[in-house]
C-alpha cells in the first residue's frame, strides 16, 4: 500500500473512530453489560457479584407471578391500544383528510396530546378520576348517574381501563398523523374513478383504502405494540402500580428489582425477557404485513 | 492536504479531544482546602449554601455545595460514582439499610465511631440517640459490616397521625384531647362522619407507608421481638397476631374510613388533600409542617400517637434521622470534613437549619426553640423505631407482598387470611432459596 493510500485509510478512521467510539461506550458495551450482568447476583454497588448462572431467568420465568400479571396488564392495555385508540386515529384521519372547514385546526389539536409529557397528562387524568372530586364523577352526578361514581384509579375493576382510556387519548395522536399520512398519499384520481363508476364510500374504502393503507396499518400497529407495552411515565403519576398489582406493567416491575430490593441482576434478566417478547412480537407483526401485502 | 482535510481535521481532533478529555473527568473530586458535599435536598439548599459561606467565613475551608434532583436521580448519581470510585467527600445515601451497608462493605464510608467519642463522647451525646441510631450497625448485624456509625443526621423525623383541630371542633370533638385508643378513634370517627366530615387521607400509593403504618400495629400487637422472629422465619405470617394486624385494615376499609382513592394516592395529593380540609386525619411525617404552611398558613393542626390498639406493648412509630451524610472513607481530606459535619450538627447550626426549613434539628439542644407544631413531633422521638435500626429486616420481595396485600384488603378485594396465607407462601419459597 502507497503511503498516500494509507494516509487517506487512516484519515478516514480517524473522522469515523469518534463516533464508533461513543457507540460503542454508550450503546454497545452497556447492551452487552446487561447480558452480562443478568446471570448474577448483584446488589449494584458492592465489588462482590455472584454468578448464578441461569437462576435470574428462571425465576423470571417460573417463580415470579408479578412478572406475568404485569405482562398480562400491559397485554390488555396493548389489546385496547391496537383496537381502540387506532380506530379512533383512523376515524378522525378519514375525516381530517377530507375537504372539511379547519381541517389544519384538527390536525394540530389531535397533535397535542402526544407530545405532552405522560406525568402531566396523569396528573391532570388523575383529577378528572378522582374519587371525590373528580370531573368524571361529577359528570356522572350531574347526569343522574351518581350510582356509577368511584374511584376509578384505585378500584381494582376499573384502574387498568382507567390507565388504557389515559394512555389512548395521549397516544392517538401519533396513529392520527401516520394514518393520515397514508390516506393522502393515495391516489385522488382512485377514489373520483371509482365514484364516476358509482362505487358508494364503503366500497371505495374497503376496496381501495384499506388494501393500500395496509403497510400503514402495519407500522402503527407496531408502533403501538412497542409504546404500549413499555407504558411508564402513566403509571407512576396515577396509580404507582396499585392496587395492589392491577396496574403494574413490566417497566414498573424491572424498576422494583432494580430500585426496590436491589437486584440488578435480576432487573437485567426482567428486561432481557421483556426485549426478547417484544422482538417476537414485532418479528410476526413484519412477518404478517409481508404476507398481507403479498396478498393484497 | 487537501482542502476538505484542511477544514475537517481541526474538527476531528475537536472531537478527539473531547472523548479523551471526559474519559480523564474525575467527577467532583475536591482541592485541598475545599470540600466537595452533593446532595438531594432542594428546600434546604440555600439554608445549607448560607451555612457553607458562614464556614468559610470561620475556618477558610470552603465547602462547595452540589444539588442533584430529584432523589432518584441522586441515588442513581451515588451508585454510579460509588462503581468508578467519584464520590465526593461528603454525601447521603438514599435507601435502605443494606444499601448503605454494600456502600460501607464496599469501602465507601468512613466509621465515625471514634470521631462521636472523642472528648467525652461530646458529639454523639448532642445527637438524638434514635436518629445515630439509624446509620449506626450492631456487632453481629445481618448485614456483616463491621459495627460502628456511619453517617451523620443533620435532622430527624417521625411519622404520626396529625388531625384537624377546626375539624374535630365541627364535629363537637376536643381538639385537645385526641383519641388515644383504637376504640376512641372510630368513635370519634363516627361523629366525623355524623358530621359529613371525611376521615383519614394517607399517601398509601407509596407503599413504603403502609408499611410503616403496619408495622406500628404489629409492633403494638405483638411486640418488637415477634415481628423480628417474623422476619428470621420463626413465626408464621398466618400467625393470628398477623391477621390481627391485617384485620385493622380491613376494618378501616369496612367503616369507610380512608379519603376515596387513597390506595394510589401518592403523598403529595394526601398532604393537599389534608391542608384543604378535606379530611380529619392524616398519617404523615414530621416534614409535614412545613409542607402545610405552604398550602395552607391557617390550617390548625396538631398530632397524636397512632391510636393503640392493644395495652400488650408500646406503640411505635417510624422515626430517627431524617437527612444523614456519610464521609467518604477514600476522600484525603476525611478529618475536614468530619469537622465540617461536626459543626454542621453544632446547635447554633441546626436552630438556623430548623428555622429555614421546619424540620426537627438532629441536636437536642436545639429543640427548645422549637414552634408548638415542631415541638409535637419532637416530643415522641423516644417513642421511635426504624427498619435500619432492627435487629434484622425482612426480605423486600416479602415486604412488597405485604404492601401489596394490604391494599387489596383496603379496596375489599382480599381478606386477612388471604393475604396473610399469599404473604406467607412467598417467605416460605424466599427462604428455601
Amino acid at each position: 500500500m502507497t503511503w498516500p493510500r494509507l494516509r487517506d485509510l487512516l484519515t478516514t478512521y480517524l473522522f469515523v473512530a469518534p463516533a464508533i467510539i461513543l457507540f460503542l461506550v454508550f450503546s454497545l458495551i452497556p447492551f452487552l453489560k446487561v447480558f452480562q450482568l443478568s446471570v448474577f447476583e448483584w446488589d449494584g454497588i458492592s465489588s462482590h457479584m455472584q454468578f448464578v448462572w441461569l437462576n435470574n431467568f428462571r425465576t423470571a420465568l417460573f417463580r415470579d407471578t408479578s412478572w406475568w400479571i404485569s405482562m398480562r396488564n400491559a397485554g390488555v392495555i396493548t389489546l385496547l391500544a391496537l383496537s381502540v385508540q387506532n380506530f379512533l386515529a383512523l376515524v378522525l384521519g378519514l375525516i381530517v383528510d377530507r375537504e372539511i372547514k379547519g381541517k389544519n385546526f384538527y390536525r394540530v389539536v389531535f397533535y397535542i396530546p402526544p407530545v405532552l409529557s405522560g406525568i402531566v397528562v396523569g396528573l391532570v387524568w388523575n383529577w378528572i378520576f378522582d374519587g371525590s372530586h373528580g370531573l368524571l364523577n361529577h359528570a356522572l352526578t350531574t347526569i343522574h348517574l351518581g350510582q356509577w361514581t368511584r374511584a376509578w384509579l384505585a378500584d381494582p375493576k376499573t384502574a387498568i381501563y382507567g390507565i388504557a382510556v389515559i394512555h389512548m387519548w395521549k397516544g392517538f395522536g401519533w396513529g392520527f398523523v401516520i394514518l393520515l399520512a397514508g390516506l393522502q398519499a393515495i391516489p385522488r384520481e382512485l377514489n373520483e374513478a371509482a365514484r364516476v363508476d358509482g362505487a358508494s364510500e364503503w366500497y371505495i374504502f374497503s376496496r381501495i383504502t384499506v388494501p393500500l393503507m395496509m403497510p400503514v396499518f402495519f407500522l402503527v400497529s407496531i408502533l403501538t405494540v412497542l409504546g404500549t407495552m413499555q407504558i411508564y411515565d402513566i403509571i407512576v403519576s396515577t396509580t404507582n402500580g396499585g392496587p395492589g398489582y392491577h396496574t403494574e406493567v413490566p417497566i414498573t416491575r424491572i424498576l422494583a428489582a432494580m430500585v426496590g430490593s436491589s437486584r440488578f441482576g435480576y432487573a437485567c434478566a426482567l428486561g432481557i425477557l421483556f426485549g426478547i417478547i417484544l422482538l417476537a412480537v414485532s418479528m410476526v407483526q413484519m412477518r404478517l404485513s409481508k404476507w398481507s401485502a403479498r396478498f393484497s | 492536504m487537501k482542502p476538505f482535510l484542511k477544514f475537517f481535521a481541526p474538527l476531528a481532533l475537536v472531537a478527539w479531544g473531547s472523548i479523551l478529555f471526559s474519559g480523564c473527568n474525575k467527577g467532583s473530586s475536591s482541592k485541598k482546602g475545599e470540600l466537595v458535599l452533593w446532595h438531594w435536598m432542594t428546600d434546604r439548599e440555600e439554608a445549607l449554601q448560607q451555612l457553607a459561606d458562614q464556614y468559610q467565613k470561620q475556618t477558610g475551608i470552603k465547602v462547595r455545595l452540589e444539588l442533584y434532583a430529584p432523589s432518584d436521580s441522586y441515588a442513581s448519581r451515588v451508585r454510579a460514582a460509588a462503581q468508578t470510585n467519584t464520590l465526593p467527600d461528603i454525601y447521603g445515601i438514599l435507601g435502605e439499610s443494606r444499601d448503605l451497608a454494600s456502600f460501607i462493605n464496599s469501602g465507601h464510608v468512613a466509621n465515625l465511631q471514634e470521631a462521636l467519642a472523642e472528648k467525652n463522647e461530646g458529639w454523639q451525646k448532642q445527637l438524638f440517640p434514635k436518629a445515630l441510631a439509624t446509620n449506626t450497625f450492631k456487632p453481629g448485624n445481618q448485614h456483616k459490616v463491621p459495627p460502628g456509625v456511619y453517617g451523620v443526621p443533620i435532622d430527624v423525623t417521625n411519622i404520626q397521625m396529625i388531625y384537624n383541630k377546626d375539624l374535630f371542633k365541627q364535629a363537637g370533638l376536643d381538639p385537645d384531647h385526641p383519641p388515644l385508643t383504637w376504640n376512641a378513634f372510630l368513635d370519634a370517627w363516627h361523629k366525623l362522619k355524623a358530621a359529613h366530615i371525611p376521615g383519614l387521607v394517607s399517601g398509601w400509593g407509596e407503599t413504603w407507608m403502609i408499611d410503616c403504618f403496619a408495622s406500628n400495629y404489629a409492633f403494638n400487637i405483638m411486640g418488637e421481638e415477634k415481628v423480628m422472629d417474623t422476619f428470621r422465619g420463626k413465626v408464621p405470617y398466618t400467625d393470628p397476631d398477623w391477621v390481627r394486624v391485617l384485620a385493622l385494615f380491613d376494618q378501616i376499609h369496612r367503616e369507610g374510613l380512608l379519603v376515596s382513592g387513597v390506595v394510589t394516592m401518592v403523598n403529595k395529593t394526601a398532604e393537599q388533600t389534608f391542608a384543604n380540609g378535606k379530611a380529619a386525619f392524616a398519617f404523615n411525617g414530621s416534614w409535614c409542617v412545613n409542607v402545610y404552611k405552604g398550602m395552607n398558613p391557617d390550617l390548625s393542626f396538631s398530632t397524636m400517637l397512632p391510636p393503640k390498639l392493644s395495652d400488650k406493648n408500646p406503640m411505635r412509630i417510624w422515626g430517627g434521622a431524617g437527612s444523614s451524610f456519610m464521609v467518604n472513607a477514600k476522600s484525603s481530606q476525611r478529618d475536614e470534613a468530619i469537622q465540617f459535619l461536626k459543626w454542621l450538627t453544632d446547635a447554633p447550626q441546626q436552630v438556623l437549619l430548623s428555622k429555614e426549613t421546619s424540620n426537627l434539628p438532629s441536636n437536642r439542644a436545639a429543640v427548645g426553640q422549637l414552634p408548638p407544631s415542631l415541638a409535637s413531633f419532637a416530643s415522641q422521638m423516644d417513642a421511635t423505631t426504624h427498619p435500619s435500626q432492627w435487629a434484622v429486616t425482612e426480605q423486600p420481595t416479602v415486604t412488597e407482598a405485604l404492601d401489596k396485600g394490604i391494599q387489596s384488603i383496603l379496596v375489599g378485594e382480599k381478606t386477612p387470611e388471604e393475604v396473610a396465607a399469599e404473604v406467607d407462601a412467598l417467605k416460605k419459597q424466599q427462604s428455601s432459596k
